[in-house]
């Protein structure tokens, strides 16, 4: 049992569902920004989003190609381990499952990679199942650069560092391979509901 | 607990069997009422893995649930839930060489201190540039302290952005390309980069530094908030 801090009301907010804040964190309104560098600056025209790995047979999309896959605009929660979680939140986007739709894999992990050279991983089992999304628009307007634009994964059931911004596609992996910040203290999985923020968690 | 310029208190903590931290890591700080609501978050260490007590350094945000409870209601002597140390990204260590550029806004000097403090712990001569952005002279963090580094041979520089004491030889605007390159170092030397403070004052320095030619590989940053970005 955590210790009373002497004095400590805190500010709870009116009509947030409790049920839909994962322990440690709190709701807001507005969308904060969080990365480990500056904000990579890629043209459209030179953006491709690539599956590779254990597969087989690669597969590349075009800015224009990938815009044109059937996408999907979905309402989810989300949950950056810096404390923040925002309810609600609007994106447009195409399903990992449909990327993966014909691919013929073994693999049991992915890793994402990225502009700016961040990749994370996370076990296929993740990212499939109607649980994953490259969103390349939020509230109906294209996804901005410091939000991860022009597009980034969107794994809604985990932490946010796991949604990694800028992505440039997935590589399959029949093993796990710890990303940036997994290497650096971060939780393997990174669970909201299970608080898994740290290596100690 | 002491106040530290205008609107911020620096918070010294006894923790038992500290584990020692690198310059740059944070905490995660939480509260617990007394019906179990919890809020919880993050501040950078202040004071150098050399020191005898870890220190933390809040600025008060007018409507802020931790914020205003660290600078107005903690009181010597009371208890305090701390999680760290944490972050093995946003960190420095003389080890690691220079040249050494530190942009801060506000708050985000904190981490920054731990850098310059441990430089300082160590006798470290390496070539260091601070650049501090702040709204007046009063919100100035540490001014005293780092004042005196320039005697180690750091370059200190502040720009005040919402109106500047009398006779006042620093900047008073927004940071651009032109100050970024009177602080130097240049791209070419290759100095490791921290940017840290308000969301939009990381990006906009951020994207400077990169304009300018730095390795973005080499330019790190925390971005604190506020949540506007
Ligand atoms: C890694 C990390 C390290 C940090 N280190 C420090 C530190 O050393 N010292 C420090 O003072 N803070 C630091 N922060 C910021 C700190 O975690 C809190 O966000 C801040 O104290 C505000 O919390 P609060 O509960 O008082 O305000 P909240 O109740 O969360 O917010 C209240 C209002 O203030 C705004 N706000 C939130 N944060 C800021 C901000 N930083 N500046 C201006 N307005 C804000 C919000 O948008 C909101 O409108 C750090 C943040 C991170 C992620």
């Amino acid at each position: 049992m955590a210790p009373v801090s002497r004095g400590f009301r805190g500010r709870r907010r009116q009509g947030v569902d409790a049920s839909r804040v994962p322990p440690g964190q709190y709701v807001v309104d507005d969308f904060p920004v969080l990365s480990a560098g500056p904000t990579p600056q890629t043209g459209l025209d030179d953006w491709t989003f690539t599956i590779g790995g254990s597969l087989d047979e690669e597969r590349t999309w075009s800015w224009e190609q990938f815009v044109a896959l059937p996408g999907e605009t979905f309402t989810v929660d989300i949950h950056c381990v810096t404390k923040w979680s925002k309810l609600g939140t609007i994106w447009t986007g195409v399903s990992v499952d449909r990327l993966l739709e014909d691919v013929d894999t073994a693999a049991e992990f992915v890793s994402a990679f990225c502009d700016g050279g961040y990749t994370t991983n996370l076990p296929l089992e993740d990212v499939t199942d109607g649980q994953a999304w490259i969103a390349y628009a939020f509230d109906g307007e294209p996804l901005e650069a410091e939000h991860g634009g022009p597009a980034r994964l969107l794994v809604p059931h985990l932490y946010l560092w796991k949604s990694a911004k800028w992505v440039r596609g997935l590589t399959l992996l029949d093993h796990d391979e710890p990303g940036f910040w997994e290497t650096l203290g971060y939780h393997n999985r990174g669970d909201p509901w299970n608080e898994e923020r740290y290596w100690s968690d | 607990m002491r106040p530290e310029a205008a609107r911020a208190k620096t918070i010294v903590v006894e923790v038992p069997d500290w584990p020692g931290h690198l310059a740059g890591q944070h905490v995660d700080v939480r509260l617990t009422a007394e019906d179990g609501y919890q809020a919880e978050r993050s501040y950078s260490i202040a004071s150098a893995p050399e020191d005898e007590s870890l220190a933390l350094t809040v600025e008060r945000i007018d409507d802020g649930e931790v914020s205003l409870y660290l600078c107005d209601e903690l009181r010597a002597g009371d208890e305090l839930e701390l999680r760290g140390p944490i972050g093995g990204y946003f960190t420095w260590q003389v080890a690691d060489g220079g040249p050494l550029l530190l942009l801060a806004g506000g708050s985000g000097v904190v981490p920054l201190a731990a850098m310059l403090r441990h430089r300082t712990a160590r006798g470290s001569r390496v070539d260091t540039r601070l650049l501090l952005s702040a709204g007046s002279w009063d919100d100035l963090l540490y001014r005293d302290e780092l004042g005196r580094l320039g005697r180690d041979g750091v370059a200190v520089h502040y720009t005040l952005t919402r109106g500047a004491p009398p006779h006042w030889s620093g900047w008073s605007r927004r940071v651009d390309a032109e100050m970024l390159r009177e602080v130097g170092p240049g791209p070419r030397t290759q100095p490791r980069v921290f940017v840290c403070g308000p969301t939009p004052l990381v990006e906009h320095v951020a994207n400077l530094l990169v304009g300018l030619g730095h390795d973005p590989r080499l330019v790190k940053t925390e971005r604190f908030g506020p949540t506007g970005g």
